[in-house]
């Protein structure tokens, strides 16, 4: 009995993204509005690295909220993908040789299969059981490459990763200078989006905001829910391995913490402080996390105190996060 | 041959044994609390590392491991009854995703606070004189520690059982998990429950990680794996399912300290692969009802 009082009022902290927007405009073209956002980054972040740390984790957080905002399954354990992605990518230009093309398709993949394996698992659980045995599973994972040093490097991490330069036909982009970086990562990030977007709009978005909503509803509709769960949490994998595939172009290396829990904590605390189920959420959430990390580093080595108290703050006051709130003020 | 390798797996057994104990303290917290309020508690590892860290800094004060071991549950109580009043309680009304964030947070500012005080390198710890060397028991030396360990753990969990079961306030507590709306009509404060049961959960997390200390060494990210493992327990065994906890626990222990024997490389890998196949059979855990998995 508490539990429907509980569900029907979070339904309502929520709902976010449902009702028209006043701004038709950019709500319409909302991949074009966060490409032209996204792109004037490097002009307003301190350093690049900070610009290119946002578009890479905000893609991570997109891909999370997919599962968590949209169908409304809390993971614990999307640091498995994330690594996953980046993993796959690495491995395949190390141990393969692949082209970066390749090496990224790569991570992806391997993203997308750890996903339909945890995910498979996962969702025959649901509810709070649900974020236990996805952490469990991740962890799982990151102690498979912590031990397996002979390909993974261990715990000293994958290195010589170098994509130093991509030639494209008359295009030739050195990867050495911070800008083109930004701009290469960036078409990957806006082809995301657009794909984020696009699923949104299909019957299948419509199919897991029904969920999210209220179960026993949907699959009284008729929908196979094991399925469609299972799909968005492989979609959602996938869009994270692909956000861990670019950081490991980034990078050069890939570091054994990209699989640990507290990655997994990171993109919860991004996604919640943005605001869960908003299109454009993660990306202010990831934006301020990552600028607030930059700020205090500077002054205490105890960021993640920080941040705990922050994102704790955030779940207490703030339940539909920055942008959320911002969204439910302009709506009313 | 036969005979030393027997010995040597007996060893493991008991030795998985004291190890298992452990993760039943674990999972007995947090199967308790989610049982009455519904609460995965995302910082019961910290609740773990921060009762290490205070029992032995209360050992460091006072120099009595018995005083060490009253003041660690009587501390981290205390603890539990302020995060549950201030930060649990105003989330009990939203989806039980919130308070599952917020112990989420409350676990990495406990983390940290313990780098800031204690420092990140760990701190050396080891069994009271009492307890230190083996005793024989048929042809293997075990360490005296790990059985004062289990005899801890049956004590407790006895002590538990018994309150949950036997007092007019375990009464409370039972039917307050089954339907608070009715215990509230019949003018019983669940406020009070809800308190005094986070409190137990907190102090049984706290205690198991003060006779931890001893075994698995004390450093501020000793909770993170013990939380997941506990988490492996309770899927097992069953949400909200104490005799299924205490089960898969001891049998957990056992299987990880026999595995590490044999083949060293899967011991960490091993319980994944299990609670894996557990999920496969029966999604609600060996112990578990279908309705507390959904």
């Amino acid at each position: 009995m508490r539990l429907i009082a509980v569900q029907t009022q979070c339904n309502e902290a929520s709902l976010v993204d449902e009702r028209p927007s006043p701004f038709g405009w950019p709500e319409r073209h909302r991949v074009l509005v966060s490409a032209a956002v996204l792109a004037a980054l490097p002009a307003v972040a301190p350093h690049p690295a900070l610009a290119i740390n946002i578009l890479i984790y905000g893609l991570f957080a997109t891909g999370f909220n997919l599962l968590f905002g949209y169908t409304g399954l809390l993971s614990l354990g999307h640091a498995a993908f994330f690594g996953a992605g980046a993993y796959g990518c690495g491995l395949a230009i190390v141990a393969l040789h692949l082209p970066w093309y390749a090496a990224i398709l790569g991570g992806i993949a391997f993203a997308a299969l750890a996903g339909a394996v945890i995910g498979g698992l996962a969702i025959r659980t649901s509810g709070v059981y649900f974020g236990m045995v996805t952490l469990a599973l991740a962890q799982c994972l990151y102690f498979i490459f912590y031990q397996w040093t002979s390909v993974t490097g261990g715990e000293s991490g994958l290195r010589g990763v170098s994509v130093p330069a991509i030639d494209l036909g008359p295009l030739h982009l050195s990867l050495l200078d911070p800008l083109s970086k930004f701009y290469f990562l960036l078409f990957f990030v806006v082809l995301a989006l657009a794909a984020f977007s696009r699923i949104l709009e299909s019957p299948f978005g419509a199919v897991i905001e029904g969920i999210r909503e209220n179960e026993n509803r949907a699959r009284a509709s008729g929908y196979a829910l094991r399925s469609t769960k299972w799909m968005s949490f492989v979609l959602s994998a996938a869009f994270c391995g692909l956000a861990g595939a670019l950081n490991t172009i980034h990078l050069g290396i890939v570091s054994i913490d990209t699989l640990f829990y507290t990655t997994s904590g990171t993109v919860v605390m991004m996604t919640v402080l943005g605001g869960m189920g908003t299109y454009f959420g993660p990306f202010i959430g990831a934006a301020l996390f990552l600028c607030l990390e930059d700020l205090t580093t500077n002054w205490t080595s105890h960021w993640q105190l920080i941040a705990g108290l922050i994102f704790i703050a955030c779940v207490r006051f703030f339940p539909a996060g920055v942008w959320g709130s911002l969204l439910e003020r302009i709506r009313k | 041959m036969g005979d030393v390798s027997l010995g040597l797996l007996e060893l493991q057994f008991l030795t998985g044994l004291a190890l298992g104990c452990i993760f039943v303290l674990v999972a007995t917290g947090l199967t308790l609390i989610f049982g009455l309020l519904n609460v995965v508690n995302f910082a019961h590892g910290a609740f773990y590392a921060t009762g290490a860290y205070l029992g032995v800094f209360a050992f460091g004060l006072t120099g009595s491991f018995w005083i060490s071991l009253v003041a660690v549950p009587l501390g981290m109580a205390a603890l539990g009854m302020a995060i549950e009043k201030f930060l649990l309680r105003p989330l009990y009304g939203l989806d039980p995703s919130y308070p599952l964030l917020a112990t989420f947070g409350v676990g990495y500012v406990l983390v940290e606070l313990i780098r800031i005080l204690f420092g990140t390198d760990g701190i050396p710890f080891s069994a009271p004189g009492a307890f230190r060397g083996s005793v024989l028991l048929g042809d293997i030396s075990f360490p005296r520690y790990r059985i004062f360990v289990m005899c801890a753990t049956v004590a407790l969990l006895t002590a538990l059982w018994l309150f949950i079961e036997k007092t007019s306030y375990g009464l409370i507590v039972r039917a307050g998990a089954k339907s608070p709306e009715i215990v509230e009509v019949l003018g019983v404060d669940t406020s009070k429950v809800w308190l005094l049961v986070f409190a137990i959960g907190t102090a049984v997390a706290g205690l198991a990680g003060f006779l931890a200390a001893p075994m698995r060494g004390v450093i501020p990210e000793m909770g993170v794996n013990v939380l997941i493992e506990a988490f492996v327990v309770t899927v097992v065994g069953g949400m909200g399912s104490l005799a299924g906890a205490v089960i898969a626990g001891l049998a957990m222990g056992v299987i990880i300290s026999i595995t590490s024997f044999f083949a060293a490389d899967f011991s960490n890998v091993v319980m994944f692969a299990i609670m894996a196949a557990v999920l496969l059979v029966r999604p609600q855990g060996l112990f578990g009802r279908l309705d507390a998995a959904r």
